[in-house]
Protein backbone atom coordinates (compact mmCIF):
# COMPACT_ATOMS: atom_id res chain seq x y z
CA UNK A 1 0.00 0.00 0.00
CA UNK A 2 1.35 2.85 -0.80
CA UNK A 3 0.72 5.95 2.03
CA UNK A 4 1.35 9.80 2.24
CA UNK A 5 1.70 11.09 5.38
CA UNK A 6 1.28 14.86 5.53
CA UNK A 7 2.97 16.47 8.44
CA UNK A 8 3.06 19.81 9.69
CA UNK A 9 5.88 22.26 10.57
CA UNK A 10 5.38 25.75 12.63
CA UNK A 11 8.01 28.70 11.94
CA UNK A 12 10.30 26.14 10.73
CA UNK A 13 9.82 23.07 13.63
CA UNK A 14 8.47 20.17 12.84
CA UNK A 15 5.20 19.78 15.16
CA UNK A 16 5.48 16.75 17.84
CA UNK A 17 2.09 15.04 16.07
CA UNK A 18 3.69 14.89 12.66
CA UNK A 19 5.91 12.16 13.49
CA UNK A 20 2.95 10.06 15.14
CA UNK A 21 1.85 10.67 11.92
CA UNK A 22 4.35 9.05 10.11
CA UNK A 23 4.90 6.17 12.22
CA UNK A 24 1.61 5.26 12.16
CA UNK A 25 1.49 4.96 8.47
CA UNK A 26 4.98 2.88 8.32
CA UNK A 27 2.94 0.59 11.03
CA UNK A 28 0.48 -0.31 8.16
CA UNK A 29 2.86 0.11 6.07
CA UNK A 30 4.97 -3.25 7.43
CA UNK A 31 1.50 -4.52 8.14
CA UNK A 32 -0.12 -4.44 4.33
CA UNK A 33 2.93 -4.05 2.99
CA UNK A 34 4.08 -0.95 1.29
CA UNK A 35 5.60 2.35 1.71
CA UNK A 36 5.14 5.55 3.50
CA UNK A 37 6.64 8.54 2.05
CA UNK A 38 6.00 12.16 4.53
CA UNK A 39 5.03 15.54 2.32
CA UNK A 40 6.95 18.37 4.13
CA UNK A 41 5.61 21.66 3.06
CA UNK A 42 7.36 25.13 4.50
CA UNK A 43 10.32 27.56 3.70
CA UNK A 44 12.78 27.61 1.43
CA UNK A 45 15.33 25.55 3.93
CA UNK A 46 12.37 23.33 5.30
CA UNK A 47 14.37 20.34 4.01
CA UNK A 48 16.44 20.48 6.87
CA UNK A 49 13.73 19.48 8.77
CA UNK A 50 13.13 15.78 6.58
CA UNK A 51 16.07 13.88 9.07
CA UNK A 52 13.52 13.22 11.73
CA UNK A 53 10.69 12.03 9.45
CA UNK A 54 12.96 9.76 8.10
CA UNK A 55 14.09 8.11 11.48
CA UNK A 56 9.69 7.93 11.94
CA UNK A 57 9.29 5.61 9.14
CA UNK A 58 9.18 7.66 5.82
CA UNK A 59 10.54 5.78 2.93
CA UNK A 60 10.91 9.61 1.21
CA UNK A 61 10.15 12.94 2.29
CA UNK A 62 8.41 15.06 -0.58
CA UNK A 63 9.51 18.56 -0.33
CA UNK A 64 7.61 21.97 -1.64
CA UNK A 65 9.41 24.63 -0.42
CA UNK A 66 8.82 28.62 -0.90
CA UNK A 67 8.56 31.69 0.48
CA UNK A 68 4.73 32.19 0.28
CA UNK A 69 4.56 27.90 1.98
CA UNK A 70 6.48 28.70 5.36
CA UNK A 71 3.00 29.37 7.24
CA UNK A 72 -0.47 27.40 6.67
CA UNK A 73 -2.15 28.90 3.44
CA UNK A 74 -5.27 27.06 3.06
CA UNK A 75 -5.37 27.31 -0.98
CA UNK A 76 -2.21 27.16 -1.74
CA UNK A 77 -1.56 24.08 0.77
CA UNK A 78 -4.53 22.17 -0.63
CA UNK A 79 -3.56 22.18 -4.42
CA UNK A 80 -0.02 21.41 -3.51
CA UNK A 81 -1.34 18.56 -1.81
CA UNK A 82 -4.04 17.18 -3.91
CA UNK A 83 -1.32 17.83 -6.48
CA UNK A 84 0.86 15.63 -4.73
CA UNK A 85 -1.86 12.09 -4.02
CA UNK A 86 -2.70 12.45 -7.63
CA UNK A 87 0.71 12.02 -9.04
CA UNK A 88 1.95 9.64 -6.31
CA UNK A 89 -1.05 7.48 -6.54
CA UNK A 90 -1.55 7.34 -2.98
CA UNK A 91 -3.87 4.78 -1.66
CA UNK A 92 -4.20 6.26 1.89
CA UNK A 93 -3.37 9.75 2.94
CA UNK A 94 -2.93 10.98 6.86
CA UNK A 95 -3.11 14.02 8.13
CA UNK A 96 -2.93 15.27 12.02
CA UNK A 97 -5.97 15.93 13.70
CA UNK A 98 -4.81 19.69 14.13
CA UNK A 99 -6.94 22.78 13.25
CA UNK A 100 -4.64 22.76 10.16
CA UNK A 101 -4.98 19.35 9.04
CA UNK A 102 -8.52 19.50 9.85
CA UNK A 103 -8.60 22.65 8.03
CA UNK A 104 -7.05 20.78 4.86
CA UNK A 105 -7.95 17.35 4.33
CA UNK A 106 -11.68 18.22 3.51
CA UNK A 107 -10.88 20.57 0.96
CA UNK A 108 -8.11 17.92 -0.32
CA UNK A 109 -11.42 15.30 -0.36
CA UNK A 110 -13.47 17.92 -1.99
CA UNK A 111 -11.28 18.19 -4.95
CA UNK A 112 -10.16 14.61 -5.00
CA UNK A 113 -14.01 13.65 -5.04
CA UNK A 114 -13.07 11.10 -2.21
CA UNK A 115 -14.77 10.82 1.51
CA UNK A 116 -13.09 11.61 4.09
CA UNK A 117 -12.64 10.20 8.03
CA UNK A 118 -11.82 13.31 10.64
CA UNK A 119 -10.34 12.79 13.99
CA UNK A 120 -10.05 8.80 13.34
CA UNK A 121 -8.51 6.91 16.32
CA UNK A 122 -7.77 3.61 15.16
CA UNK A 123 -6.70 2.57 12.00
CA UNK A 124 -5.87 -1.13 10.78
CA UNK A 125 -5.85 -3.25 7.36
CA UNK A 126 -7.07 -7.06 7.22
CA UNK A 127 -7.08 -8.40 3.68
CA UNK A 128 -6.19 -5.18 1.68
CA UNK A 129 -9.83 -3.63 3.58
CA UNK A 130 -8.80 0.01 5.48
CA UNK A 131 -10.85 0.02 8.41
CA UNK A 132 -10.96 3.28 10.75
CA UNK A 133 -12.38 3.73 14.58
CA UNK A 134 -13.99 7.33 14.80
CA UNK A 135 -15.71 8.68 18.00
CA UNK A 136 -19.08 10.70 17.29
CA UNK A 137 -21.39 12.27 19.56
CA UNK A 138 -18.38 13.83 21.26
CA UNK A 139 -17.03 10.48 22.46
CA UNK A 140 -20.04 9.01 23.35
CA UNK A 141 -19.92 6.45 20.98
CA UNK A 142 -17.78 4.88 18.46
CA UNK A 143 -17.69 3.68 14.55
CA UNK A 144 -16.04 1.65 12.73
CA UNK A 145 -16.03 2.77 8.85
CA UNK A 146 -14.86 1.88 5.84
CA UNK A 147 -14.39 4.38 2.62
CA UNK A 148 -15.22 3.47 -0.71
CA UNK A 149 -12.95 5.00 -3.67
CA UNK A 150 -9.56 5.64 -3.44
CA UNK A 151 -7.31 7.21 -1.90
CA UNK A 152 -8.77 7.28 1.76
CA UNK A 153 -8.33 10.11 3.67
CA UNK A 154 -8.26 10.45 7.36
CA UNK A 155 -7.49 12.36 9.83
CA UNK A 156 -5.45 10.95 13.33
CA UNK A 157 -6.44 12.47 16.79
CA UNK A 158 -3.33 13.76 18.53
CA UNK A 159 -1.42 11.47 21.36
CA UNK A 160 -3.48 8.07 20.26
CA UNK A 161 -1.15 6.83 18.02
CA UNK A 162 1.79 6.15 19.77
CA UNK A 163 3.30 3.49 18.10
CA UNK A 164 6.85 2.78 16.42
CA UNK A 165 8.46 2.11 13.28
CA UNK A 166 11.45 0.93 12.15
CA UNK A 167 13.21 4.58 10.33
CA UNK A 168 13.03 4.62 6.42
CA UNK A 169 15.23 5.69 4.35
CA UNK A 170 13.82 9.42 4.81
CA UNK A 171 15.29 10.43 0.83
CA UNK A 172 14.50 13.65 0.23
CA UNK A 173 12.53 14.35 -2.98
CA UNK A 174 11.58 18.31 -4.24
CA UNK A 175 8.31 18.22 -5.61
CA UNK A 176 8.45 19.36 -9.08
CA UNK A 177 4.99 21.68 -9.21
CA UNK A 178 5.49 25.35 -9.48
CA UNK A 179 4.38 27.68 -6.60
CA UNK A 180 2.09 30.74 -7.55
CA UNK A 181 0.46 32.54 -5.03
CA UNK A 182 -1.24 35.03 -6.78
CA UNK A 183 -3.88 32.37 -8.02
CA UNK A 184 -4.72 31.79 -4.06
CA UNK A 185 -7.91 33.92 -3.19
CA UNK A 186 -7.09 33.99 0.57
CA UNK A 187 -4.90 36.86 1.96
CA UNK A 188 -3.15 35.31 5.16
CA UNK A 189 -2.85 38.40 7.33
CA UNK A 190 -1.14 37.27 10.16
CA UNK A 191 -1.24 34.31 13.37
CA UNK A 192 -1.13 35.65 16.40
CA UNK A 193 0.46 33.54 19.66
CA UNK A 194 -1.85 33.51 22.06
CA UNK A 195 1.14 34.87 23.87
CA UNK A 196 2.00 31.85 25.85
CA UNK A 197 4.28 28.92 24.58
CA UNK A 198 2.50 26.02 26.48
CA UNK A 199 0.98 23.25 23.96
CA UNK A 200 -2.34 23.33 23.20
CA UNK A 201 -5.25 21.58 25.14
CA UNK A 202 -6.02 19.26 22.09
CA UNK A 203 -1.90 18.44 21.85
CA UNK A 204 -0.85 18.42 25.52
CA UNK A 205 -0.29 14.98 27.00
CA UNK A 206 -0.71 15.84 30.15
CA UNK A 207 -3.75 18.47 30.86
CA UNK A 208 -4.76 20.43 33.77
CA UNK A 209 -8.29 21.72 34.08
CA UNK A 210 -10.15 23.98 36.15
CA UNK A 211 -13.55 24.85 36.68
CA UNK A 212 -16.45 26.85 38.37
CA UNK A 213 -14.67 25.41 41.47
CA UNK A 214 -11.81 27.41 41.19
CA UNK A 215 -14.27 30.60 41.82
CA UNK A 216 -12.12 33.03 40.05
CA UNK A 217 -10.33 33.21 37.40
CA UNK A 218 -7.69 35.41 39.36
CA UNK A 219 -6.87 31.45 41.22
CA UNK A 220 -5.63 30.38 37.88
CA UNK A 221 -2.14 30.49 38.85
CA UNK A 222 -2.52 27.70 41.28
CA UNK A 223 -3.44 25.46 38.19
CA UNK A 224 -0.54 27.31 36.08
CA UNK A 225 1.97 26.02 39.02
CA UNK A 226 0.67 22.68 38.98
CA UNK A 227 1.18 22.19 34.68
CA UNK A 228 4.78 24.20 35.09
CA UNK A 229 5.77 21.43 38.12
CA UNK A 230 4.47 18.68 35.59
CA UNK A 231 6.95 19.65 32.50
CA UNK A 232 7.12 21.18 29.51
CA UNK A 233 4.50 18.71 27.07
CA UNK A 234 1.77 20.20 30.12
CA UNK A 235 -1.32 22.42 29.17
CA UNK A 236 -4.58 24.17 30.26
CA UNK A 237 -8.05 22.83 29.88
CA UNK A 238 -11.07 24.59 31.12
CA UNK A 239 -14.92 23.74 31.79
CA UNK A 240 -17.25 25.35 29.92
CA UNK A 241 -19.05 26.89 32.80
CA UNK A 242 -15.28 29.04 33.36
CA UNK A 243 -15.13 29.89 29.82
CA UNK A 244 -18.42 30.81 29.17
CA UNK A 245 -18.03 32.89 32.57
CA UNK A 246 -15.01 35.03 30.56
CA UNK A 247 -12.53 33.61 32.95
CA UNK A 248 -10.36 31.50 30.37
CA UNK A 249 -10.28 31.67 26.35
CA UNK A 250 -12.43 29.25 24.29
CA UNK A 251 -9.95 27.77 22.70
CA UNK A 252 -8.90 26.10 26.26
CA UNK A 253 -12.67 24.59 26.37
CA UNK A 254 -12.82 20.70 26.88
CA UNK A 255 -15.99 19.15 26.17
CA UNK A 256 -18.94 18.80 23.64
CA UNK A 257 -18.42 21.81 22.08
CA UNK A 258 -15.26 22.39 22.88
CA UNK A 259 -12.01 19.93 22.11
CA UNK A 260 -11.97 16.43 22.39
CA UNK A 261 -9.01 15.75 24.30
CA UNK A 262 -6.92 12.05 24.86
CA UNK A 263 -3.69 13.18 27.49
CA UNK A 264 -2.02 10.75 28.95
CA UNK A 265 -2.67 12.41 32.11
CA UNK A 266 -5.79 14.50 32.84
CA UNK A 267 -6.67 16.57 35.76
CA UNK A 268 -10.09 17.69 35.92
CA UNK A 269 -9.70 20.49 39.23
CA UNK A 270 -13.11 21.97 40.69
CA UNK A 271 -15.10 20.56 37.95
CA UNK A 272 -18.40 18.49 38.33
CA UNK A 273 -18.24 16.28 35.12
CA UNK A 274 -21.24 17.37 33.04
CA UNK A 275 -21.92 14.94 30.44
CA UNK A 276 -20.78 17.41 27.75
CA UNK A 277 -17.40 17.81 30.09
CA UNK A 278 -16.93 14.07 30.33
CA UNK A 279 -17.65 13.62 26.30
CA UNK A 280 -14.08 15.37 26.04
CA UNK A 281 -11.73 13.88 27.92
CA UNK A 282 -13.39 10.49 28.38
CA UNK A 283 -10.46 9.02 26.36
CA UNK A 284 -7.67 10.17 28.49
CA UNK A 285 -5.20 7.68 29.51
CA UNK A 286 -5.72 8.66 33.56
CA UNK A 287 -8.15 10.84 35.11
CA UNK A 288 -7.58 12.45 38.43
CA UNK A 289 -10.40 14.46 39.74
CA UNK A 290 -10.08 17.06 43.08
CA UNK A 291 -13.34 17.80 44.18
CA UNK A 292 -15.01 18.74 47.59
CA UNK A 293 -18.59 16.79 46.74
CA UNK A 294 -17.75 13.30 46.79
CA UNK A 295 -21.21 12.64 44.91
CA UNK A 296 -19.80 14.76 41.61
CA UNK A 297 -20.04 12.86 38.43
CA UNK A 298 -16.67 13.07 37.52
CA UNK A 299 -15.49 10.84 40.37
CA UNK A 300 -17.44 8.26 38.29
CA UNK A 301 -14.65 8.17 35.36
CA UNK A 302 -11.79 9.02 37.24
CA UNK A 303 -9.15 6.73 38.12
CA UNK A 304 -7.96 8.53 41.49
CA UNK A 305 -10.24 10.76 43.73
CA UNK A 306 -9.25 13.18 45.80
CA UNK A 307 -12.26 14.64 47.73
CA UNK A 308 -11.55 18.14 49.22
CA UNK A 309 -11.17 21.46 48.69
CA UNK A 310 -8.83 22.25 46.04
CA UNK A 311 -7.79 25.16 47.76
CA UNK A 312 -5.85 23.00 49.75
CA UNK A 313 -4.94 20.14 47.49
CA UNK A 314 -3.46 22.16 44.25
CA UNK A 315 -0.54 23.53 46.15
CA UNK A 316 0.24 20.34 47.79
CA UNK A 317 0.41 18.48 44.66
CA UNK A 318 2.21 20.93 43.62
CA UNK A 319 4.88 20.76 46.19
CA UNK A 320 5.10 16.88 45.61
CA UNK A 321 5.10 16.63 41.46
CA UNK A 322 7.82 19.06 42.24
CA UNK A 323 9.53 17.37 44.24
CA UNK A 324 9.13 13.87 42.70
CA UNK A 325 10.47 15.34 39.25
CA UNK A 326 13.73 17.12 41.21
CA UNK A 327 14.39 13.64 42.25
CA UNK A 328 13.90 11.72 38.81
CA UNK B 1 -26.48 41.33 1.75
CA UNK B 2 -28.16 38.01 1.39
CA UNK B 3 -26.37 35.26 4.05
CA UNK B 4 -27.41 31.59 3.61
CA UNK B 5 -26.89 29.61 7.28
CA UNK B 6 -26.57 25.24 6.83
CA UNK B 7 -28.10 24.26 9.69
CA UNK B 8 -28.52 20.25 10.67
CA UNK B 9 -30.93 18.48 13.24
CA UNK B 10 -29.10 16.70 15.98
CA UNK B 11 -29.68 14.71 19.30
CA UNK B 12 -29.45 17.16 22.44
CA UNK B 13 -26.01 17.15 24.01
CA UNK B 14 -27.81 16.29 26.90
CA UNK B 15 -28.20 12.57 25.38
CA UNK B 16 -27.24 9.40 26.88
CA UNK B 17 -26.08 7.86 23.74
CA UNK B 18 -27.69 4.42 22.90
CA UNK B 19 -26.74 1.89 20.13
CA UNK B 20 -30.24 0.95 18.02
CA UNK B 21 -30.89 -2.41 16.78
CA UNK B 22 -29.48 -1.67 13.39
CA UNK B 23 -26.13 -1.69 15.16
CA UNK B 24 -24.86 1.35 13.17
CA UNK B 25 -26.78 4.30 14.61
CA UNK B 26 -28.39 5.19 17.68
CA UNK B 27 -31.25 4.17 18.89
CA UNK B 28 -33.75 7.29 18.55
CA UNK B 29 -36.23 6.34 20.97
CA UNK B 30 -36.63 9.12 23.85
CA UNK B 31 -34.01 11.22 22.06
CA UNK B 32 -34.44 14.94 22.18
CA UNK B 33 -33.18 16.90 19.23
CA UNK B 34 -31.97 20.17 18.99
CA UNK B 35 -30.52 22.38 16.13
CA UNK B 36 -26.28 21.69 16.67
CA UNK B 37 -25.09 24.33 18.44
CA UNK B 38 -22.31 25.47 16.13
CA UNK B 39 -25.15 26.25 13.35
CA UNK B 40 -27.12 28.07 16.35
CA UNK B 41 -23.42 30.07 16.27
CA UNK B 42 -23.49 30.65 12.68
CA UNK B 43 -27.53 31.45 12.92
CA UNK B 44 -26.78 33.96 15.59
CA UNK B 45 -23.48 35.44 13.61
CA UNK B 46 -26.11 35.58 10.84
CA UNK B 47 -28.95 37.38 12.01
CA UNK B 48 -26.80 39.73 13.68
CA UNK B 49 -24.81 40.80 10.11
CA UNK B 50 -28.51 41.62 8.77
CA UNK B 51 -29.75 43.69 11.58
CA UNK B 52 -26.32 45.79 11.68
CA UNK B 53 -26.94 46.12 7.65
CA UNK B 54 -30.63 46.75 8.03
CA UNK B 55 -31.28 44.39 4.79
CA UNK B 56 -30.57 41.52 3.10
CA UNK B 57 -32.28 38.00 3.62
CA UNK B 58 -31.07 34.92 6.18
CA UNK B 59 -32.05 31.66 4.86
CA UNK B 60 -31.53 28.39 6.50
CA UNK B 61 -30.69 25.27 4.40
CA UNK B 62 -31.31 21.69 5.90
CA UNK B 63 -30.41 18.22 4.38
CA UNK B 64 -32.43 15.61 6.57
CA UNK B 65 -35.71 13.91 6.49
CA UNK B 66 -39.12 15.60 7.65
CA UNK B 67 -38.34 15.71 11.09
CA UNK B 68 -35.82 18.53 10.06
CA UNK B 69 -38.69 20.84 9.61
CA UNK B 70 -38.59 21.64 13.44
CA UNK B 71 -35.08 22.27 13.06
CA UNK B 72 -35.62 24.95 10.08
CA UNK B 73 -38.66 26.01 12.33
CA UNK B 74 -36.30 26.75 15.24
CA UNK B 75 -33.96 29.10 12.99
CA UNK B 76 -36.81 31.05 11.98
CA UNK B 77 -37.86 31.56 15.34
CA UNK B 78 -34.25 33.11 16.11
CA UNK B 79 -34.81 35.23 13.38
CA UNK B 80 -33.81 33.63 9.75
CA UNK B 81 -36.39 34.57 7.55
CA UNK B 82 -36.99 31.13 5.49
CA UNK B 83 -35.78 28.27 5.21
CA UNK B 84 -35.23 25.11 2.20
CA UNK B 85 -35.20 21.64 3.65
CA UNK B 86 -33.91 19.04 0.90
CA UNK B 87 -34.99 15.96 1.29
CA UNK B 88 -32.58 13.39 1.59
CA UNK B 89 -30.34 10.84 2.74
CA UNK B 90 -28.11 12.21 6.11
CA UNK B 91 -24.81 10.17 6.62
CA UNK B 92 -21.71 10.25 7.64
CA UNK B 93 -19.51 11.52 4.43
CA UNK B 94 -19.39 14.88 4.86
CA UNK B 95 -18.84 15.34 0.97
CA UNK B 96 -21.95 13.79 0.16
CA UNK B 97 -23.67 16.59 2.72
CA UNK B 98 -21.82 19.14 0.62
CA UNK B 99 -22.38 18.17 -2.79
CA UNK B 100 -26.14 18.07 -1.94
CA UNK B 101 -25.34 21.56 -0.48
CA UNK B 102 -23.94 22.75 -3.17
CA UNK B 103 -26.46 21.83 -5.88
CA UNK B 104 -28.91 24.12 -3.71
CA UNK B 105 -26.80 26.98 -2.89
CA UNK B 106 -24.94 26.66 -6.54
CA UNK B 107 -25.32 30.66 -7.88
CA UNK B 108 -27.61 31.77 -5.22
CA UNK B 109 -27.29 35.26 -4.71
CA UNK B 110 -26.04 34.79 -1.29
CA UNK B 111 -21.99 36.29 -0.90
CA UNK B 112 -22.21 34.65 2.38
CA UNK B 113 -22.46 31.18 3.61
CA UNK B 114 -22.23 29.92 7.15
CA UNK B 115 -21.90 26.28 8.57
CA UNK B 116 -21.05 25.45 11.81
CA UNK B 117 -17.23 24.34 12.39
CA UNK B 118 -18.70 20.71 13.23
CA UNK B 119 -22.24 18.93 13.75
CA UNK B 120 -22.34 17.53 17.44
CA UNK B 121 -23.55 13.92 16.02
CA UNK B 122 -21.20 12.62 13.44
CA UNK B 123 -18.14 15.54 14.24
CA UNK B 124 -16.30 15.18 11.10
CA UNK B 125 -15.94 18.91 10.93
CA UNK B 126 -15.38 18.97 6.74
CA UNK B 127 -19.05 20.01 4.83
CA UNK B 128 -18.15 23.35 5.03
CA UNK B 129 -14.90 23.52 3.90
CA UNK B 130 -15.71 20.89 1.54
CA UNK B 131 -18.75 23.37 0.27
CA UNK B 132 -16.56 25.64 -0.57
CA UNK B 133 -14.49 23.56 -2.65
CA UNK B 134 -17.24 22.70 -4.54
CA UNK B 135 -18.45 26.05 -5.00
CA UNK B 136 -15.15 27.38 -5.90
CA UNK B 137 -15.45 30.02 -2.79
CA UNK B 138 -12.55 30.57 -0.33
CA UNK B 139 -13.31 29.33 2.96
CA UNK B 140 -12.44 29.75 6.60
CA UNK B 141 -12.90 27.42 8.99
CA UNK B 142 -13.45 27.84 13.00
CA UNK B 143 -14.02 31.74 12.63
CA UNK B 144 -14.93 33.03 16.29
CA UNK B 145 -15.99 36.66 14.56
CA UNK B 146 -15.58 38.46 11.33
CA UNK B 147 -16.65 41.70 9.65
CA UNK B 148 -17.36 42.72 5.86
CA UNK B 149 -15.17 45.37 4.64
CA UNK B 150 -15.00 46.23 0.51
CA UNK B 151 -16.14 43.07 -0.78
CA UNK B 152 -13.78 41.44 1.93
CA UNK B 153 -14.74 39.11 4.77
CA UNK B 154 -11.76 39.39 7.65
CA UNK B 155 -12.30 36.69 9.94
CA UNK B 156 -10.31 35.26 13.34
CA UNK B 157 -9.77 31.84 13.13
CA UNK B 158 -8.98 29.92 15.86
CA UNK B 159 -5.63 27.83 15.77
CA UNK B 160 -3.62 25.64 18.60
CA UNK B 161 -1.52 28.42 20.23
CA UNK B 162 -3.24 31.56 18.73
CA UNK B 163 -5.64 33.17 16.24
CA UNK B 164 -5.00 33.53 13.02
CA UNK B 165 -6.67 36.92 10.66
CA UNK B 166 -7.32 35.79 7.55
CA UNK B 167 -9.03 38.19 4.79
CA UNK B 168 -11.52 36.59 1.75
CA UNK B 169 -12.81 38.44 -0.95
CA UNK B 170 -16.60 37.23 -1.36
CA UNK B 171 -18.80 35.20 -2.24
CA UNK B 172 -17.16 32.96 0.46
CA UNK B 173 -17.32 30.28 2.94
CA UNK B 174 -17.21 30.55 6.96
CA UNK B 175 -17.47 27.96 9.37
CA UNK B 176 -18.15 29.30 12.62
CA UNK B 177 -16.87 28.09 16.31
CA UNK B 178 -18.48 29.94 19.35
CA UNK B 179 -16.33 32.97 19.56
CA UNK B 180 -18.88 36.45 19.88
CA UNK B 181 -21.78 34.58 18.91
CA UNK B 182 -23.80 33.80 21.90
CA UNK B 183 -26.88 32.63 20.31
CA UNK B 184 -30.42 34.44 21.37
CA UNK B 185 -33.47 32.87 23.01
CA UNK B 186 -36.60 32.46 20.39
CA UNK B 187 -38.97 35.02 21.77
CA UNK B 188 -42.72 33.97 22.16
CA UNK B 189 -43.23 36.45 19.26
CA UNK B 190 -40.51 34.44 17.11
CA UNK B 191 -41.87 31.49 17.52
CA UNK B 192 -45.45 32.66 16.50
CA UNK B 193 -43.79 34.64 13.84
CA UNK B 194 -42.00 31.39 12.52
CA UNK B 195 -45.05 29.14 11.61
CA UNK B 196 -45.89 31.97 9.11
CA UNK B 197 -42.32 31.72 7.54
CA UNK B 198 -41.59 30.44 4.38
CA UNK B 199 -40.26 26.96 4.71
CA UNK B 200 -39.70 25.71 1.25
CA UNK B 201 -39.54 21.31 0.98
CA UNK B 202 -37.61 19.80 -2.81
CA UNK B 203 -35.50 16.64 -2.82
CA UNK B 204 -31.97 16.43 -2.49
CA UNK B 205 -29.94 16.23 -5.62
CA UNK B 206 -28.72 12.67 -4.58
CA UNK B 207 -25.39 11.70 -3.58
CA UNK B 208 -24.84 8.40 -2.59
CA UNK B 209 -22.59 7.76 0.77
CA UNK B 210 -19.25 6.06 -0.02
CA UNK B 211 -18.24 5.98 4.11
CA UNK B 212 -19.97 3.02 5.33
CA UNK B 213 -20.45 2.40 9.19
CA UNK B 214 -19.86 -1.02 9.59
CA UNK B 215 -20.32 -0.96 13.19
CA UNK B 216 -21.26 2.06 16.35
CA UNK B 217 -20.13 0.94 19.95
CA UNK B 218 -20.40 2.59 23.33
CA UNK B 219 -16.70 3.15 24.45
CA UNK B 220 -15.30 0.51 26.94
CA UNK B 221 -16.91 2.11 30.63
CA UNK B 222 -13.89 3.05 32.26
CA UNK B 223 -13.00 1.09 35.56
CA UNK B 224 -14.80 2.53 38.72
CA UNK B 225 -12.00 4.76 40.27
CA UNK B 226 -11.11 5.20 43.34
CA UNK B 227 -10.99 7.34 45.98
CA UNK B 228 -7.66 7.87 47.55
CA UNK B 229 -8.78 9.78 50.34
CA UNK B 230 -10.05 13.16 51.81
CA UNK B 231 -7.78 16.62 51.75
CA UNK B 232 -4.36 17.37 51.30
CA UNK B 233 -3.37 14.61 53.21
CA UNK B 234 -4.40 12.17 50.32
CA UNK B 235 -1.45 13.98 47.75
CA UNK B 236 1.30 11.87 48.67
CA UNK B 237 -0.42 8.81 47.95
CA UNK B 238 -2.22 10.20 45.17
CA UNK B 239 0.90 10.54 43.34
CA UNK B 240 2.78 7.60 44.47
CA UNK B 241 0.10 5.89 42.83
CA UNK B 242 0.43 8.04 39.47
CA UNK B 243 3.40 7.13 39.54
CA UNK B 244 4.13 3.66 40.68
CA UNK B 245 0.34 2.18 39.47
CA UNK B 246 -0.50 4.46 36.41
CA UNK B 247 3.23 4.94 35.17
CA UNK B 248 2.17 9.13 33.85
CA UNK B 249 4.65 10.55 36.32
C1 LIG C 1 -25.20 22.50 24.35
C2 LIG C 1 -24.28 22.41 25.53
C3 LIG C 1 -22.92 22.20 25.29
C4 LIG C 1 -22.02 22.14 26.36
N1 LIG C 1 -20.71 21.92 26.10
C5 LIG C 1 -19.83 21.85 27.13
C6 LIG C 1 -18.44 21.63 26.90
O1 LIG C 1 -17.97 21.54 25.77
N2 LIG C 1 -17.61 21.55 27.97
C7 LIG C 1 -18.06 21.68 29.26
O2 LIG C 1 -17.23 21.61 30.18
N3 LIG C 1 -19.37 21.90 29.50
C8 LIG C 1 -20.25 22.00 28.47
N4 LIG C 1 -21.57 22.27 28.74
C9 LIG C 1 -21.93 22.71 30.10
C10 LIG C 1 -22.11 21.59 31.10
O3 LIG C 1 -23.44 21.13 31.02
C11 LIG C 1 -21.83 22.12 32.54
O4 LIG C 1 -22.67 23.21 32.79
C12 LIG C 1 -20.39 22.57 32.78
O5 LIG C 1 -19.49 21.58 32.31
C13 LIG C 1 -20.17 22.83 34.26
O6 LIG C 1 -18.87 23.35 34.46
P1 LIG C 1 -18.14 23.12 35.88
O7 LIG C 1 -17.98 21.67 36.11
O8 LIG C 1 -16.90 23.96 35.84
O9 LIG C 1 -19.12 23.83 36.91
P2 LIG C 1 -20.08 23.22 38.00
O10 LIG C 1 -20.98 22.20 37.43
O11 LIG C 1 -20.65 24.37 38.71
O12 LIG C 1 -19.09 22.43 38.97
C14 LIG C 1 -18.20 23.02 39.86
C15 LIG C 1 -17.63 21.91 40.73
O13 LIG C 1 -16.63 22.44 41.57
C16 LIG C 1 -16.74 21.83 42.84
N5 LIG C 1 -16.15 22.75 43.83
C17 LIG C 1 -16.60 23.96 44.20
N6 LIG C 1 -15.77 24.52 45.09
C18 LIG C 1 -14.78 23.65 45.29
C19 LIG C 1 -13.62 23.65 46.12
N7 LIG C 1 -13.31 24.69 46.89
N8 LIG C 1 -12.81 22.57 46.08
C20 LIG C 1 -13.09 21.51 45.29
N9 LIG C 1 -14.17 21.46 44.50
C21 LIG C 1 -15.00 22.52 44.49
C22 LIG C 1 -18.21 21.60 43.04
O14 LIG C 1 -18.42 20.53 43.96
C23 LIG C 1 -18.67 21.25 41.63
O15 LIG C 1 -18.65 19.84 41.41
C24 LIG C 1 -22.50 22.31 27.68
C25 LIG C 1 -23.86 22.50 27.92
C26 LIG C 1 -24.75 22.55 26.86
C27 LIG C 1 -26.19 22.74 27.15
N1 LIG D 1 -27.40 17.52 6.83
C1 LIG D 1 -26.94 18.78 6.83
N2 LIG D 1 -27.71 19.79 6.38
C2 LIG D 1 -27.25 21.08 6.36
N3 LIG D 1 -26.06 21.43 6.80
C3 LIG D 1 -25.24 20.47 7.28
C4 LIG D 1 -25.63 19.10 7.32
N4 LIG D 1 -24.61 18.39 7.84
C5 LIG D 1 -23.63 19.28 8.13
N5 LIG D 1 -24.01 20.53 7.80
C6 LIG D 1 -23.27 21.79 7.98
O1 LIG D 1 -21.88 21.51 8.08
C7 LIG D 1 -21.41 21.80 9.39
C8 LIG D 1 -20.35 20.81 9.79
O2 LIG D 1 -20.86 19.51 9.83
P1 LIG D 1 -19.94 18.21 9.87
O3 LIG D 1 -18.89 18.39 8.81
O4 LIG D 1 -20.85 17.07 9.61
O5 LIG D 1 -19.33 18.17 11.26
C9 LIG D 1 -22.66 21.81 10.25
O6 LIG D 1 -22.45 22.60 11.41
C10 LIG D 1 -23.67 22.42 9.30
O7 LIG D 1 -23.47 23.83 9.19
Amino acid sequence: MKILAVVEQREGALRGVSTEVVTAGAELASVAGGEVDALLLGAPDVASLASPLGEAGAARVLVAAHEALAGYHPDGYAALVSEAVRDGGYELVLFAATSQGKDLAPRVAAQLDVPLAQDITGLSVTEGVLRFVRPVYAGKAFTRITIEGAPALATLRPNVFQGSAEAGAGEVVELSTAVDPTGWPTQVVWFEAAGCDIPDVAEASVVVAGGRGMKDPEHWHLLEDLRAALGNAAGLGASRAVVDAGWRPHGEQVGQTGKTVAPRLYFAVGISGAIQHLAGMRTAGTIVAVNRDPDAPIFKVADYGIVGDLFEVLPRLTEEVTKLRAGS
Amino acid sequence: MNIIVCVKRVPDTETRVRVGDDGVSIDPSGVKHVLSPYDEFAVEAALRLREGAGSGEVAVVTLGDDSSQETLRSALAMGADRAVLLKGEVSHDGLATAKALAAEIGEADAPLVLCGVKAADDDQQQVGPMLATLLGRPCATAVSSFELADGTVRCRSEVEGGTALFELPLPAVLTITKGEYEPRYASLKGIMAAKRKPLEVKDAAASPSRLKVETMELPPERAAGRIVGEGADAVPELVRLLREEANVL
